[in-house]
Order: structure tokens, then sequence, then C-alpha cells
């Protein structure tokens, strides 16, 4: 397990990389390696850009039915999102992106948990080999 | 903060994009090609992206404005070499760069420019 800073872009550019390394030891497809990293780098720059930074920890975890995977856990301490329900819909923006961020990190992975209140915001992804 | 260098060929800029994407480096680099379109008098612009292992809503969107961009300064752009697990997610992902041409290579992308496909 390792817990990855998220203070600054470069950080940002880090963590995909790293998520990248993991998954594809852990024998993800080339096309699901590029889906969890993608999903990690919008749900790294979310914690940067709304809540000034934060962790990324990533893991080599096991789902349900027993298929080797990556977990990856963002947490942060901002202001956390007021209305978790909009902030996943398609399109909804808080002004300097295109609305995809959350619901296309949701999409690109296999588990999607949002846990966020005033004072901080964590998102756990996994994406399992096929 | 790396920086993308832009050549440029005749009259068509070059952009080959071989480090990994931080935002800061993609907006330069629209900054920089704006002002390279302006001071070439460019007709064309082609941004290799066979390098880019990810392209995420941030980086989709930053390309389609370049693409934007260069139609202001009547210069058409055209994105070549994208890899099929990037187009795969990009789809899912939700972004269609609508209005960004694209090219399988360079090649393909330079006779699009020059209007022979």
């Amino acid at each position: 397990m390792d817990e990855l800073p998220i203070k600054s872009g470069d950080d940002v550019v880090r963590v995909r990389q790293h998520v990248r390394a993991a998954a594809a030891d852990t024998g993800l497809s080339l096309v699901d390696q590029t889906k969890l990293v993608t999903a990690a780098s919008e749900l790294a720059r979310n914690a940067l850009v709304h809540a000034g930074g934060g962790t990324a920890r990533v893991e080599v975890a096991t789902s349900a039915a027993g298929r080797a995977g990556i977990r990856i856990t963002f947490s942060d301490e901002g202001p956390g999102i007021p209305d978790v329900g909009l902030a996943l819909t398609d399109g909804w923006t808080t002004g300097d992106g295109l609305g995809l961020g959350l619901s296309g990190a949701r999409r690109l992975v296999d588990e999607f948990e949002l846990m966020s209140k005033p004072g901080g915001t964590s998102v756990v992804v996994a994406k399992w080999s096929r | 903060m790396e920086r993308v260098p832009i050549l440029k060929i005749g009259p068509t800029l070059f952009v080959s994009i071989q480090i990994d994407l931080q935002d800061q480096s993609v907006v330069q680099l629209q900054e920089d090609l704006a002002e390279e379109l302006v001071a070439t008098r460019a007709t064309g612009v082609i941004i290799d992206i066979t390098a880019v292992e990810i392209v995420d809503s941030f980086i989709g969107r930053m390309l389609a404005t370049i693409g934007s961009i260069s139609r202001l300064f009547d210069a058409e752009t055209v994105l070549v070499g994208m890899r099929p697990a990037v187009a795969i997610t990009l789809v899912e992902l939700g972004l269609s760069l609508d209005g960004v041409r694209t090219a399988l290579d360079a090649d393909q992308g330079l006779r699009m420019l020059n209007g022979h496909s």
C-alpha cells in the first residue's frame, strides 16, 4: 500500500504514473489500466482544485468475486460536496470544466464510493482484472 | 513544469507531446500555439499524441480548445496518433471531442491539411 500526496500538478502526474505501474503489475488489461489511470487523474485533480490538495492511497486488492485489482482511496480535507447526487450528474460543473470529472470517473471503474461532508471528501474506486 | 516544443515545418506547426502532461503544461501549450500561429502565419497544426497514455476531461477539453483557437487564426488543427485504449476511455468518459479533426498518423494528418483527403 502506498500513500501519495496531492499538492501540485506534478503530484497529479505522479499519482497517474504510480497507478499505471500498480495496475500493470496486477495484470489489468491495457484498456482497463488506461480507464483506471484516467479516473485517478480526474479524482486527483478534484482533490487539488476543490480542496487545495489531499492524498491518494493505492493498494492491491481482491474483489468479492475473487478477482485481483487495484483500489484507490482519495481523501481531502476540503469544504465537501454540498449535493453529492448533483455532483455525480453529467454536465454538472463548478464552472471550470465540462462537468465530466466525477461522473466520468465513476463510469471508468468497477466500484465507486463517494463520502462527503463539510471538512472532507473521500472517494474510493476499484478496478478488477477480467 | 515541462514545456511542449512547437516545430514549424512549411506552413504547418507540429506539436509532438512526449511528456506526462500536467494541467499547467497544456494551458501553456495553448498560449504558445496561439502566439506561434500569429508569428508564423501557419495554416495548419498537427498535434501528435502517439506517446500520450491518457487523455482525461481537462486535457481533452484543452485539445478541443486548441482546435477552436487555431480556427480563429485561420488555421486547421488535426489530432493524430491517438492510442486505441485512449479512444475507448475518452468515449466512456463522455468526451467526444466534437469539432476536432483526427487522423491515424502524422502522414495522414498532413495530407488532410493539404486538402488531399
